[in-house]
């Protein structure tokens, strides 16, 4: 119990805030019954921030190229304030999170606690708008609707 | 588990009644086996993007534990035919 605590507390990593780097936030409590993997502990994860993603890898160093490329979607839309959860961390998080999500493959994307997709939705949302508006839902204004402005004011 | 792109291909097209499904088996650029799949079915229609997914994703649960990436495209007959015009 003790190391999949641990494990759990070492796959949380919070991308701050305007900050280049990603900041460790330790401490992550699972959930009484059960380790990272239990359906318990999932739900108050995917509910505790806007945006959940869990990666193979990190944001920094994504370890897929799906992974990656949600990372890489975000980014455009200027989304820096997500929790990151790196599947490849913690085996128990790997599997349960495809359980709860009933959901066969990584990467998984949360918005507001509900499960969007993995990285063929979220580029689909992306391409057609969708994520946009998804993200205005939860008071996040995508960095590309300022580019547009932009563009439209010269 | 020895999966081919014309296995996949025909149980997508039976189960999912589709009318037109392309497997592409994207292993030669990955390291274990890989597969990009569009199935247009009319199954599709009225649901949003996770539902169509998850259709599919039900299709191959057998499959897909044996699959390293699994890239989909689901579209209704009525989008396909849109995207041929373009």
């Amino acid at each position: 119990m003790s190391a999949s605590l641990g494990r759990a507390a070492a796959a949380l990593l919070r991308w701050g805030r305007g900050v280049g780097g990603g900041l460790w936030v330790p401490g992550v409590r699972a959930a009484s019954s059960g380790g990272s993997g239990s359906a318990e502990h999932l739900d108050t994860l995917v509910k505790k921030d806007k945006v959940v993603v869990f990666l193979k890898g990190t944001p920094e160093q994504p370890q897929c190229g799906f992974s990656n490329a949600v990372v890489q979607i975000l980014r455009l839309h200027g989304v820096r304030d997500y929790a990151a959860y790196n599947v490849l961390d913690d085996p128990q998080l790997r599997q349960g999170i495809k359980d709860y999500s009933n959901w066969p493959t990584i990467p998984q994307v949360y918005l507001n606690g509900e499960f969007v997709g993995g990285c063929d939705i979220l580029l689909q949302m992306h391409q057609n708008g969708d994520l946009v508006e998804e993200l205005k839902k939860l008071g996040i204004r995508s960095a590309l609707l300022d580019e547009k402005t932009d563009q439209d004011s010269k | 588990m020895e999966l081919s792109a014309d296995y996949l291909r025909e149980k997508l097209q039976r189960d999912l009644e589709a009318e037109h499904v392309e497997v592409e088996d994207t292993t030669p650029n990955r390291c274990a086996s890989s597969f990009r799949v569009l199935v247009v079915s009319a199954k599709f229609e009225g649901k949003p993007l996770l539902q169509r997914h998850r259709l599919v994703n039900t299709c191959l649960s057998e499959e897909l534990p044996h699959i390293h990436a699994f890239e989909q495209k689901t579209l209704t007959p009525e989008q396909w035919a849109r995207e041929q015009q373009k």
